[in-house]
């Protein structure tokens, strides 16, 4: 109150708005360090995007790449057939064991025929070229048609991931003086080859479409079998999440008293939602397949953890679409004469879908990069081996999911599965990048806002 | 109502689709993940030459993988538990316990242990179990006298070691590498070094002698790692002066980033390992439930094709993954085909 009559004599400030006083200035400055700051924190996130996304594509993008070897091989009878009657129970004798010199015998001829000088003059010295896959490929080929025997067919078959990884730029000649599984004069024939036209780098879809190969074979490795995995534990989840989601929180939005049990059950929710998601894992392992005896590593039973895991997130999100519908829409209902299930049923729903959608799909997302309450039902190993027969057997027959399969990839000895589990990340990436967009489109498309 | 009902009938599908698959057809693998990549192997050569499915193999470690074998009869229970260890007597009792009483043991043969550096990193090529000791130990020998351990360079108990601090990274306590560690390598070293007589000097018995020798020091120079060998080539990476524990097979694929270090002068490898002059290796088993061959198709077959000299032979692509063949594979599989149990 004095400071009025104190502050009196001091020289009047400037009113004008052209020039600037100091205390403008200040603040100005201010806001311009605050938006500073801001264009520096959003600079740092992008560029920590982009480094990230550049060192995803540039250790991944080579997955796609795979060398192959083209190799006539002469399926020779005295081998594969020793009782030379034909019948699929005694070829099925012949091991793949019988199957891989037949194909070093292939290859050690194309070296002749191409007139390369090399110091390997030995069938079994090219073991070391070729994928351990290639004997179960021809095998397969001829247990399919027995008739094959005694002609000379031409195989396509994968190179092992030491050739691989030198046409790739991976394995140096420098470094493999202590490595076992390639020498120098393979390598120099992986040269004098790939000039002949032999060796070849081609698109590798069998890594998106395959499945997974045991840890002497990266080469023959393929996300394909996992993905389906992730697949039918996110029907799974689908199936079960959304039903359950959407009626739980219809219930305890538009039905259900407000009193200490229900303000209970909300707390809960959303403590569920933040609890790690491990914790499913050991509730899954226990009541699922321990309790309720499901089958291990299965689809069925990942999808139910996960279900668990997506609820929450789903139930708040739906809540959270249902309050954003304005009371008038029910007043009006109700005012009309609708019951309170009609009201909610005909109006109210159809104008929170587009919320719950979003919600629904970045639950899936989440779910489907889920690796932590895989590992303790039995998911995350050497599993993703098999095509499932069938839909129904989809769901029980032990499969990994994506994520998984990555994670296994990364943890595995020989440095080719390094390249895949980058490769694996891509196309992880890739699917949780198109649901997030189909998130923001139903909601461009279809929200409404009062 | 309506999707109460529908969500009742999903739930009643799939329950029902569940249990009408309970009936298992293949064979559920897990443990050790040092034996992991060779049961892969095998796993994948097995899908492909039988008419079988190719079985499931789980790592999470030999302790967990034999925990889940014993923890019943029936499909819901793995058959195979593989195992860088042999069974624990405790574990017998357990198996026991819940009915699980005629296990097969089968030896699929031996993994080298190695020590290795970066690539660029200091060499080792003095090492013995008693230099080890003296930098890992949790109280060493110093002028006679048991003391806590103070090293902090490799050069101050062995001048034919390089002049670079100590940072080891050993295998965490549930690994079954950490074990042979303890045993062939601290235990041995304890003995070298006189630590173990003084230990005893103390009052101690040789069981807890043994005990305190296996004790690591807990200042960081020793970092326990938990995860797998991968973590431990990571950890290495960034460390010029680390060394770190790996089994053969890891090494034999990473050669171009590590450099291995020889132990009493010899370098690993699967011949040195195979004739025993390389000290630290550790025979590789899995344990079969004899009550599921006849249940779970393909059972014993697999366990005879894992044997095989095709497989596990010393030709064979288990040795040129990095296992070094057991001489007695003969035996093991005469004990296979006959379903000899464990006494």
């Amino acid at each position: 109150m004095s400071d009025a009559t104190h502050s009196a004599p001091h020289k009047p400030t400037s009113r004008s708005l052209h020039a600037v006083d100091a205390r403008t200035k200040r603040r100005n400055a201010s806001e311009s360090r605050f938006k500073a700051m801001g264009i520096g924190a959003i600079g740092i996130g992008i560029a920590f995007l982009v480094l990230l996304l550049s060192t995803i594509v540039m250790n991944g993008s080579s997955a796609f790449q795979q060398t192959f070897i083209n190799v006539p091989v002469y399926l020779d009878p005295a081998k594969i057939d020793k009782k030379g009657n034909r019948d699929l129970a005694d070829l099925k004798k012949a091991t793949t064991f019988t199957y891989a010199p037949l194909i070093q015998n292939g290859l050690l001829d194309v070296v002749k025929k191409a007139g390369i000088e090399t110091d390997l003059s030995k069938a079994k010295e090219l073991k070391n070229l070729i994928s351990a896959s290639a004997a179960s490929q021809v095998r397969d080929r001829v247990l399919a048609d027995p008739s094959l025997i005694g002609q000379t067919i031409d195989f396509k078959i994968l190179a092992s991931s030491r050739v691989d990884g030198y046409l790739k730029g991976r394995v140096k000649r420098a470094d493999i003086a202590q490595d076992k599984n390639i020498s120098v004069a393979q390598l120099d024939l992986t040269d004098a080859l790939r000039e002949a036209g032999v060796i070849h780098k081609g698109f590798n879809s069998a890594f998106i479409f395959g499945a997974d190969a045991s840890d002497s074979r990266a080469e023959q490795a393929g996300i394909g079998v996992s993905m389906l995995g992730s697949f039918y534990m996110m029907l799974v989840v689908l199936a079960l999440a959304l039903p359950i989601g959407v009626a739980a929180s219809i219930y305890l939005e538009e039905f259900a008293a407000k009193n200490r049990f229900t303000d209970l059950i909300e707390v809960n929710i959303s403590n569920l939602a933040a609890v790690p998601s491990i914790v499913f894992g050991i509730l899954g392992l226990s009541v699922f397949i321990q309790f309720a005896h499901l089958p291990q590593s299965a689809p069925l039973v990942g999808g139910l953890v996960l279900t668990l895991m997506t609820l929450p997130t789903i139930i708040i999100s739906t809540r959270a679409a249902l309050k954003a519908v304005p009371p008038s829409i029910r007043d009006a209902a109700l005012g009309v004469g609708a019951s309170k299930m009609q009201s909610v049923f005909h109006h109210v729903l159809p104008l929170a879908m587009p919320g719950i959608l979003t919600g629904t799909i970045i639950g899936l997302a989440q779910a489907l990069g889920e690796t932590a309450p895989l590992l303790l039902i039995g998911m995350v190993g050497y599993v993703a081996t098999n095509t499932p027969d069938g839909f129904v057997d989809g769901f029980v027959s032990p499969n990994s999911a994506m994520p998984a399969q990555i994670y296994e990839w990364a943890k595995r000895a020989d440095p080719a599965f390094y390249e895949r589990a980058w490769g694996g990340i891509i196309i992880l990436l890739v699917f949780l990048l198109s649901m997030n967009i189909i998130a923001i489109i139903l909601r461009r498309k279809f929200e409404r806002r009062w | 109502m309506k999707s109460v009902t529908l969500t009742a009938s999903a739930i009643a599908l799939l329950a029902a689709s569940g249990t009408a698959a309970l009936a298992r057809d293949n064979i559920q693998i897990a443990g050790s993940s040092t034996v992991l990549p060779y049961a892969s192997i095998v796993a994948e050569a097995f899908g492909e030459n039988f008419d079988f499915p190719t079985p499931v193999v789980e790592s999470g470690g030999s302790s967990s993988g034999l925990k889940r074998f014993c923890e019943g009869v029936g499909e819901n229970s793995i058959d195979i538990a593989n195992a860088s260890r042999k069974i624990k007597d405790k574990e017998i009792a357990t198996c026991a316990e819940n009915g699980v009483k005629d296990i097969m043991e089968v030896r699929i043969g031996y993994d080298g242990i190695v020590f290795a550096s970066q690539k660029d990193g200091p060499a080792f090529t003095a090492f013995e179990p008693a230099d080890l000791y003296n930098a890992l130990g949790a109280k060493v020998m110093k002028d006679g006298k048991l003391v806590d351990n103070t090293y902090g360079k490799w050069n101050e108990f062995n001048a034919n070691l390089p002049d670079a601090d100590i940072m080891a990274f050993i295998p965490g306590t549930k690994h079954g590498t950490r074990e042979v560690f303890e045993e062939k390598v601290l235990e041995a070293g304890c003995e070298a070094t006189g630590a173990f007589e003084a230990y005893k000097a103390e009052g101690m018995d040789d069981k807890a002698a043994s005990k305190a020798c296996m004790k690591v020091r807990t200042d960081g120079k020793a970092v326990d790692i938990d995860g797998d060998y991968t973590e431990t080539l990571a950890r290495i990476a960034s460390n010029p002066d680390g060394v770190g524990v790996f089994g053969l097979a890891f090494y034999e694929n990473n050669t171009d980033k590590l450099k291995v270090a020889t132990m009493s002068g010899i370098a690993p490898s699967t011949a040195t390992i195979a004739d025993g002059s390389y000290p630290v290796s550790r025979p590789l088993y899995f344990y079969v439930k004899k009550a599921h061959i006849g249940e779970i198709p393909g059972l014993k077959e697999y366990a005879e094709f894992f044997v095989s000299d095709d497989m596990a032979g010393s030709d064979g692509p288990l040795a040129q993954y990095g296992l070094v063949s057991d001489p007695e594979l003969a035996q093991t599989q005469d004990a296979v085909a006959n379903e000899t149990t464990m006494q």
